[in-house]
């Protein structure tokens, strides 16, 4: 079954759920496949029985009428038992794994706490100052519990390789637990429709060695900040009085706007834009002159910004970035 | 019809003799015959299954490639979303309602429905329903918040225009239409069989329709409740769904899904009723398992309202309530392939006639299945984690609905074409329609799987290029052009064949049930005398065993000797409606005085339908129209 269906190119697609990266897409995907041989089998019983009946059960024209067959009990509960049997097979593999995957087991998890957002993503780890957005770092091989929930309406985390969906309900908690087996950037995006921009809501799983994600904690943890071009601390300034900090929260200066995405290491992210565009400068500025081309439904408003200014901002927002300290790995 | 002449007969006025059909718009308007209700909700059910597809057409064309721009993400959000009301609510049940109409009185050997004015209300609501949500383009824009509209999404906050009202008062107004048809439908089967229709004598469209009719009156009042709380919060700032005032929006999801898992077995049930009609009289034999395919049904419609969560296994209700409604999803297997095994046994040993009709029912068979299977894969809860809200889920329920309902309706058009307008629908074209259908159908649908798999959820209206989801997207959006040639030939087939086609007879299929019984098309009191049935499959157990022709059954004469009583047509059913829309509008659009001028009219229409009594009519069978068996 796998074979056909890499055949078909399903497997090496970015998000493909048949390409699990860890446990709880692996039980998922080890469900799917168990169902799909049950559905298969029941498909090839009943085409085989149309074929065979539009092989040899044709009307050619006779008078006589077929044998008048109203029914029989022993076929009739076969084909009650035999589905039955088959079900309550299929219905073990489901009910462990629904109390399985409902929540991490062991004392070794990371919690992360998820807040959707029109149509962007916050993520902040409980326990530090860390907060970042629309990319989920997490290390290898821990188990990582995603407590979720929601500023507007109602959103759906999914990153296929790691798991099903889970929803984001405004006034409500909900639990869900990845796990990735090896580092990798991992895709996703917003799977219960939320509005405008729905489609453009991604996100992005870093999975990293402990190691790595130990450091990246540590550069979350004290960002530095120091424009060092003048149009760079031209644009740090710009940054407050076109009314940027009013939204935005930078890790490492004074602002803490908390309506927007949190922007701390902005420069040190792949993706910007709700991991729509690649974070280089002409999409930043792109983003800065219309944010609602770039992204259709976007809340972050037009500020109808001079080239000039867009680029000192730019400048700016290129330089958060906090250098790796010497030594580490 | 008994208890009605009685009044008649002490006072109101003199009923008239008339033999003649009237002709024209205004008696189409004013119509209470339950075959022309019938053939209206088909009409408008394809009119609205036109604009539906055409809904269609443009997502698949904005979906052919990534990041592409022919329609805007804001349209987008509306087109998806009218699509799929539409399909469900404005072409789907009418359809099904249609032929609901047109046969099921006759099956049971009766002459109208329980309620003939109720009836017609109950199609000028949908109409007017349908017509109004439409306008919504005028006043903008359409509802964008997806067919199951869930809140904050759709409320005031986050949708503030008019297009979510016309979602919440539109259906409003066609759903009580479709709670009256309900309503209209269990009277009918219960209280208007003709003597000797014994419950297990029915055919199984009725069955099919009762149970159909059951699902309508216990579905539909928690969509009526949800329609209304968010009226009241969107039209008059009531917090039934507002988070921050301590409302639920999942208090929404559930009651949308109490009423939304119920609902797309309404869209079912009457499908496979169309099949076992189909199967049987095309195999030349009874249909397998009766006594079988009956409890089937009913087990069927009992277990839709045990598994709505399955819509929500991702809302976290936690492990035990997804198990046990993930059990109880996976248990409608059970009946359902009991349907499909009976079926296959019914055509196994038998002589089946490969016309277009069968065609159609051989593809339902095929796809269903596949929408089956894949229906169950869903129910499995860990695995629908992966699956919920992704193309694999588009995949399955178009499989459903159109693989489903929507092959079967175009087997029950080929069937009872001829028995309605007393022309047959061109073979020739017919088959080409289905080739280019079931074809074109498999090309578009059968990739969303597969892009269900790659990781694409449903609702976007794009997505990037380096996904891997281009490929299988334009294969589906080419395959809507094979499909779409089908459409336009039926729809050729339909038009032409409606005054060109081939003269059927009376009984052109050797059929079984009552309405191959009597002239095609059938007169307006469809049976000259009221049959005596002696056995299921009535009209084939005289056929075989009798000698040829319905026996009359003893019936209580009121009139002038020789007539037959009939309703008499009105236009308050159309006048009730137009009063309801236009207060409808007045809620929409805030005008107090239009909702005032509206609810006075519904006032003055319910006050004059309820004190006025229908003398009815007496007509004179033409002559003695019988129908007599060839061999």
């Amino acid at each position: 079954m796998a074979a056909a269906l890499s055949g078909c190119g399903l497997v090496s697609a970015p998000q493909s759920m048949l390409n699990p990266a860890g446990p709880v897409a692996r039980d998922q995907l080890n469900l799917i496949y168990s169902s799909m041989w049950v559905m298969v089998l029941v498909f090839v019983v009943v085409a085989g029985a149309l074929l065979v009946i539009l092989l040899r059960f044709r009307w050619k024209g006779q008078k006589e009428l077929p044998p008048q067959w109203e029914g029989s009990t022993r076929l009739e509960l076969l084909w009650t038992i035999v589905p039955f049997i088959l079900l309550a097979l299929l219905a073990v593999g489901t009910v462990r794994d629904s109390f399985v995957l409902a929540a991490p087991s062991g004392k070794n998890v990371l919690r992360v706490n998820v807040v959707g957002h029109q149509y962007w993503w916050a993520f902040s780890y409980p326990g530090t100052n860390i907060v970042t957005a629309n990319e989920l770092h997490i290390p290898v091989g821990q188990k990582v519990e995603l407590v979720l929930t929601s500023a507007d309406v109602i959103h759906a985390f999914w990153v296929p390789r790691l798991g099903g969906k889970t929803a984001l309900v405004p006034g409500r908690t909900n639990i869900m637990w990845i796990e990735a087996s090896q580092p990798g950037l991992y895709r996703g995006q917003c799977a219960e429709f939320c509005g405008t921009g729905h489609a453009d809501m991604r996100l992005l799983v870093d999975a990293q060695t402990p190691a790595k994600f130990a450091q990246w904690e540590q550069e979350m943890e004290h960002p530095v900040v120091q424009p060092t071009t003048a149009l760079a601390k031209e644009g740090e300034q710009l940054f407050a009085t076109e009314s940027c900090s009013s939204c935005h929260t930078i890790g490492g200066t004074r602002y803490a706007g908390v309506v927007g995405p949190n922007l701390t290491n902005l420069a040190q992210r792949p993706m910007i834009a709700g991991n729509l565009l690649p974070n280089t400068p002409q999409n930043l500025a792109a983003w800065l002159k219309d944010p609602q081309a770039v992204k259709p439904g976007a809340l972050m408003p037009n500020l109808h910004l001079s080239p000039d200014k867009i680029k000192a901002l730019v400048a700016f927002l290129e330089s958060l970035k906090t250098p790796a300290p010497t030594g580490s790995v | 019809m008994a208890t009605h002449s009685e009044r008649v007969w002490h006072g109101g006025h003199a009923p008239s003799a008339v033999a003649e059909e009237p002709r024209g718009l205004w008696s189409w308007l004013t119509t209470v015959d339950h075959k022309r209700i019938g053939q209206m909700y088909m009409g408008a059910g394809l009119f609205f299954f036109l604009l539906a597809g055409i809904e269609a057409f443009l997502i698949r064309l904005q979906l052919a490639r990534p990041d592409n721009h022919v329609v805007s993400a804001a349209l987008f959000n509306q087109l998806f979303t009218m699509h799929g009301v539409t399909m469900v609510f404005l072409a789907g049940m009418p359809l099904l309602i249609g032929f609901i109409n047109l046969v099921v009185p006759i099956q049971i050997g009766a002459r109208d429905v329980a309620f003939p004015r109720l009836n017609a209300l109950s199609l000028w609501l949908f109409i007017g329903g349908g017509l109004m949500l439409y306008t919504s383009w005028f006043f903008g824009g359409a509802p964008d918040a997806g067919w199951f509209n869930y809140v904050p999404i759709s409320g005031i906050q986050y949708s503030p225009g008019p297009g979510v009202d016309f979602y919440d008062i539109g259906l409003q107004i066609s759903g009580i239409g479709t709670l009256m048809t309900g309503i209209n439908f269990l009277t009918t089967i219960i209280n208007l069989r003709a003597p000797g229709m014994s419950w297990l004598r029915l055919p199984m469209f009725v069955w099919a329709t009762f149970v159909t009719s059951l699902l309508i009156v216990f579905a539909f009042p928690p969509l009526t409740v949800d329609l209304f709380l968010q009226t009241f919060d969107r039209l008059f700032g009531a917090h039934f769904f507002s988070v921050a005032a301590g409302g639920s929006p999942l208090l929404w999801a559930n009651l949308f899904w109490v009423f939304g898992h119920p609902e797309v077995y309404i869209l079912i049930m009457p499908a496979f009723g169309i099949i076992s009609e189909v199967v049987p009289v095309m195999s030349r034999r009874p249909l397998f398992g009766y006594t079988t395919m009956v409890l089937s049904v009913m087990a069927i419609g009992f277990l839709s309202f045990m598994v709505w969560v399955h819509h929500m296994f991702d809302l976290g209700y936690g492990p035990w309530v997804n198990s046990i409604f993930a059990l109880s999803s996976m248990l409608i297997a059970v009946p359902t392939g009991v349907k499909i095994f009976n079926w296959l046994t019914t055509m196994w040993g038998g002589q089946v006639r490969m016309n277009t009709a069968m065609h159609w029912v051989m593809g339902f068979l095929i796809t269903f299945v596949i929408g089956g299977m894949s229906g169950v894969m869903l129910a499995l809860a860990p695995a629908d984690l992966q699956f919920n809200n992704s193309y694999f889920v588009v995949a399955h329920f178009h499989y459903v609905l159109i693989g489903g309902t929507l092959f079967a309706i175009f087997a029950g058009m080929y069937y009872w074409f001829p028995k309605y307008t007393g022309r047959f629908l061109n073979e020739t074209l017919g088959k080409w329609q289905f080739w280019l259908v079931f074809i074109g159908f498999n090309v578009t649908f059968f990739p969303m799987h597969f892009l269900g798999l790659m990781g694409m959820p449903r609702r976007i209206y794009t997505y990037a290029p380096h996904l891997g989801l281009t490929f299988w997207n334009s294969v589906s959006t080419d395959g809507v052009f094979i499909l779409s040639a089908g459409m336009v030939i039926g729809a050729i087939n339909v038009l032409w064949s409606y005054g060109h086609g081939q003269l059927a007879s009376a009984d052109p299929w050797d059929g079984r049930t009552l309405e191959w019984a009597i002239p095609s098309p059938p007169p307006a009191y469809n049976f000259a005398y009221i049959p005596q049935v002696r056995g299921l499959d009535a009209w084939w157990v005289e056929k075989r065993y009798g000698n040829g022709r319905m026996l009359p059954a003893p019936e209580a004469h009121h009139g002038p000797p020789g007539t037959i009583h009939m309703p008499t047509s009105t236009p308050m059913p159309l006048f009730l409606a137009l009063s309801i829309v236009i207060a409808g509008y007045g809620l929409i659009l805030h005008s107090l005085i239009l909702a005032i001028i509206g609810f006075a009219f519904v006032a003055i229409g319910i006050h004059r339908s309820m004190f006025t009594v229908d003398p009815g009519m007496y007509v004179r069978p033409h002559e003695v129209e019988e129908v007599r068996a060839d061999g």
